[in-house]
């Protein structure tokens, strides 16, 4: 039986207040849910307040950089197939830095999912604007207020039919875990977007904000009709639609290949009398 | 009158089939027992423009380039115009009757009664092979194995077409372009230095391979990739260079031994990479195939411009290996030495080479792969518990454990981390940390591959190189020597870590030493002045995207001395 325990209880380095408290909690829940052994799983993080939440979670883990955690995680995934591999990190990381990785994610569907700590802003680097910070949110180094449009990874990942799309918030434990345990359950490549206050740097977008409009959608809504996901999806003004918005069951990428159907790769041998035909072929 | 040494130049346009005709030939000398080197000259371009393909042939070994061509194979009308200058004094233009040439040197072949449209490169195959003496029976064999299981049909024509090319040639006079026939021809390969990198990783063990394409290095990948299947690898075609390189952390880090081969830009996409595996200490070996810079440059040349970058890509500092292999078969030896260094210190490992190298088909003979054991990842068991990934040791090298293969739990982390893999801001864990992955250069220090020197330690000149230029300055310093003078070579196919009591001996004994790179600068030059003090102030360079060659070489030695 795995419990809260196996997965340990760490000094943070966070805000008293800030969202991820309650984030890192729903994942220790999803886990014991799944009931999944800390050595089973692997984390994989970028750099930020957010990609800091593996170091409070006692699995494998590995801390990589800034932007760069979803190829960590894909070149992982296939050499162990057998590993639970969740990628932890902020907006800035998965939807900035690594935007071109998220892209290929979408499109590459391995079964990897990622959880985007979404606040709204760079927390580490003391709040300049991320992809997602509304137009007009002001901040040093916007004086101004931003002017780019922000950037909606929910619909991105439904107009892509990527595996599994979801959509939670900090401040549902119970409903975020349960949106992370049904993602680390689908095989393919899962996204969970999660709205998470930053007291320190976000002013606009907080707890009370995300709380008013956070909208559980309804046990009725069938997450498997792309059209109306793809309207749902665009849906952020008084209403915000949480829970899964999209998900399908295309094949997943690993399972394309045959060789991994006999497991990780490590400690296989090299076939050497293949490899003396293919050596012959260039005589 | 047979001859022992020739050069042969098929030129044409881009999409002539020359690569098809060009290989076809090089593989059926190899067979007939000759040593080749191909240079392959192209344009960044998928049809048209002026390409070439090169074969200096002999029937002892031959190790570089030539510029005089004694067979120019010319498919276009171009070629004439381009290389007629380079003709030696008895050389001979193969030309298409319909071509307008008047040149005592040329002999027009009726290609046209020959073969019909899309096998005229068949033909010319045929009558450059008829000319150099080569049999019919070998050249419909080399033919055959190309084409022969895949399209039968195609096949019998070109065998047709090949039969009257062979009696065309018949009824010429005799050939002068004769190679001497070797009785029992060795079995050998015919392989370029991708081709054996490729092999060679194969060979240690390697599981796992994204890249991002990026000519001169694509072909490595493109090789790995057919492979894949049958030998049990994954292959990924990355969305970028920064992808492809930290999906290879990833992968080695989960325990599958990784690569990626790419050129210089996509190298600079990698730097943070590079310093993620230093600092995570996870073995990945990193393939940089050389073309001309800055930025896109020559896309299709060669140069030895990026010592210096690849020695100094990535921040912070930790140790490295690279390696340059300067033949073929360096190309396989080394390459299974970065994946045994890579393993061994768990970090990153370079191998160095360039468009030059990557696209010269050579005569090999073939490797030990049956006996040659892939690297062992370590997985050692450890005692204590609970483990250590970062564990401070004397030679540096913690005990590696892998995630999700047993119950201990791996922790690695781009930030400075303390024994068990978490992050930290605790200083004297810094300094203790940064000292460990330093020791860990120390052993790998103590193998580092001599320079391979040539010739006695008191000659007149002492001509160094690294990489592909062996061949070029060996040959160079071999004509000099058969002209009287005392001349010898120090090559590097190990460019770092440089071990001065290894050749400093070499460099004080000479009266006179000259560099000979495929740079502007002299970087190899500067990298040993740096190390040891020692100023070499003659240098030879080249940074046209060609080759060097023996001629050019003594031309630039001219020039200096
Ligand atoms: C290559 C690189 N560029 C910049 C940084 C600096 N940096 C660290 S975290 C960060 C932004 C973090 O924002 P986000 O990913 O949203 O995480 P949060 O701190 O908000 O959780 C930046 C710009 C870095 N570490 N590496
Ligand atoms: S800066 Fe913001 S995101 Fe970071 S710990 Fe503080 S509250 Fe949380
Ligand atoms: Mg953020």
């Amino acid at each position: 039986m795995v419990t809260i325990d196996d997965y340990g209880h760490y000094d943070t380095a966070w805000c008293p207040g800030c969202g991820n408290f309650s984030i890192l909690k729903a994942v220790k829940q999803a886990l014991v849910a799944s009931q999944l052994e800390p050595h089973e799983v692997l984390f994989v993080s970028g750099i930020g307040q957010a990609a800091k939440a593996p170091h409070y979670l006692n699995a494998n883990r590995f801390n990589g950089l800034h932007g760069r955690s979803l190829p960590v995680a894909t070149g992982a995934k296939l050499a162990n197939p057998k590993l639970t591999v969740i990628v932890e990190s902020g907006d800035g990381c998965n939807y900035g830095e690594g935007g071109n990785h998220f892209l290929a994610a979408l499109r590459r569907n391995i079964d990897v999912t990622l959880l985007v700590h979404n606040n709204q802003v760079y927390g580490l680097t003391k709040g300049q604007a991320s992809p997602t910070s509304a137009e007009g949110f002001v901040t040093k180094a916007q004086p101004e207020g931003v002017t780019l449009r922000s950037f909606n990874p929910i619909a991105v990942a439904v107009a892509m039919q990527a595996g599994f799309v979801a959509r939670g918030f900090s401040g549902m434990i119970d409903h975020l875990s349960g949106l992370i345990q049904q993602g680390i359950a689908h095989r393919g490549f899962s996204l969970i977007d999660v709205l998470q206050p930053c007291v320190s740097f976000n002013k606009v977008n907080t707890f009370a904000w995300y709380k008013d409009r956070c909208d559980p959608l309804p046990p009725a809504y069938d997450p498997t009709d792309w059209e109306a996901a793809m309207k749902v999806a665009r849906q952020w003004e008084d209403k915000i639609p949480i829970g899964i918005i999209y998900r399908n069951d295309l094949l997943p990428f690993e399972e394309h290949f045959p060789v991994l159907s006999q497991g990780p790769l490590v400690g296989r041998n090299v076939d050497r009398v293949k490899l003396k035909r293919i050596m012959e072929g260039y005589g | 009158m047979t001859r022992t040494d020739l050069n042969i130049l098929i030129g044409g346009e881009a999409g002539q089939g020359l690569i098809t005709i060009g290989q076809l030939l090089a593989k059926s000398l190899v067979r007939a027992g000759y040593s080749i080197v191909v240079t392959q000259s192209y344009q960044s371009r998928i049809r048209g423009g002026h390409n070439t393909f090169a074969i200096r042939v002999g029937l002892d070994e031959v190790i570089a380039p030539q510029e005089s061509v004694d067979l120019l194979v010319a498919l276009d009308r171009a070629t004439v115009t381009l290389h007629r200058q380079d003709l030696s004094p008895n050389g001979l233009i193969l030309v298409d009757e319909s071509v307008d040439v008047s040149d005592d040197a040329s002999l027009k072949v009726p290609y046209k009664q020959l073969a019909k449209d899309k096998f005229s490169n068949i033909a010319s195959l045929g009558v450059a092979g008829a000319l150099l003496g080569l049999e019919e029976k070998l050249v419909a064999r080399t033919l055959h194995d190309l084409f022969g299981k895949k399209h039968p049909q195609v096949m019998e024509e070109n065998r047709q077409v090949l039969e009257a090319a062979f009696r065309w040639c018949s009824g010429q006079p005799a050939s002068i372009h004769k190679l001497a026939p070797i009785a029992n021809p060795p079995q050998r390969l015919m392989m370029n230095g991708n081709e054996a990198i490729a092999l060679s990783a194969l060979s240690a063990g390697l599981k796992f391979l994204a890249f991002y394409p990026m000519t001169p290095s694509t072909s490595i990948c493109l090789n790995l990739a057919g492979h894949a299947g049958q030998m049990g690898l994954i292959v990924e075609q990355a969305e970028d260079e920064i992808a492809a390189i930290n999906m290879a952390i990833g992968a080695s880090f989960a325990g599958a031994p990784s690569m990626v081969a790419t050129s210089g830009g996509g190298f600079a996409l990698m730097a943070e990479g590079v310093s993620l595996a230093a600092m995570t200490e996870t073995p990945v070996v990193i393939v940089v195939s050389q073309r001309p810079g800055p930025a896109t440059g020559l896309p299709t040349r060669t140069e030895q411009g990026d010592l210096e970058f690849v020695l100094h890509a990535g921040h912070g500092e930790f140790p490295r290996a690279v390696f340059a292999p300067g033949t073929v078969e360096e190309c396989f030896h080394l390459t299974r030495r970065a994946f045994e260094l890579a393993e061994l210190y768990q970090g990153p490992m370079f191998l160095l080479t360039d468009q030059f190298l990557a696209d010269s088909y050579r005569a090999v003979m073939p490797f030990d792969v049956e006996n040659l054991p892939p690297v062992s990842v370590s997985t050692e068991a450890v005692g204590s518990s609970p483990y250590k990934r970062f564990a401070i040791t004397e030679n540096g090298v913690s005990p590696r454990l892998l995630p999700g293969m047993s119950e201990h739990l791996i922790v690695a982390d781009s930030d400075e981390h303390t024994e068990d893999g978490h992050i930290t801001e605790d200083l004297s864990v810094r300094r203790q940390m940064v000292e460990k992955r330093l020791r860990k250069g120390r052993g790998f220090r103590a193998e580092v591959i001599p320079p391979d020197m040539e010739g006695q330690d008191k000659s007149d000149l002492l001509m160094v190189s690294w990489g592909s230029s062996k061949g070029p300055v060996k040959e160079a310093a071999s004509r000099l020597r058969s002209g009287g003078q005392r001349v010898a070579t120090l090559h590097f196919s190990q460019v770092w870590p440089l071990m001065p009591e290894q050749f400093m001996g070499h460099l004080e004994a000479a009266r006179q030493v000259v560099c000979v790179e495929i740079n502007a600068t002299g970087q190899l030059a500067r990298l040993i002045r740096r190390e040891t003090g020692f100023q070499i102030k003659k240098k030879v360079l080249q940074y046209d995207g060609l080759p060097l060659t023996p001629e050019s070489i003594l031309r630039g030695l001219m020039t200096i001395l």
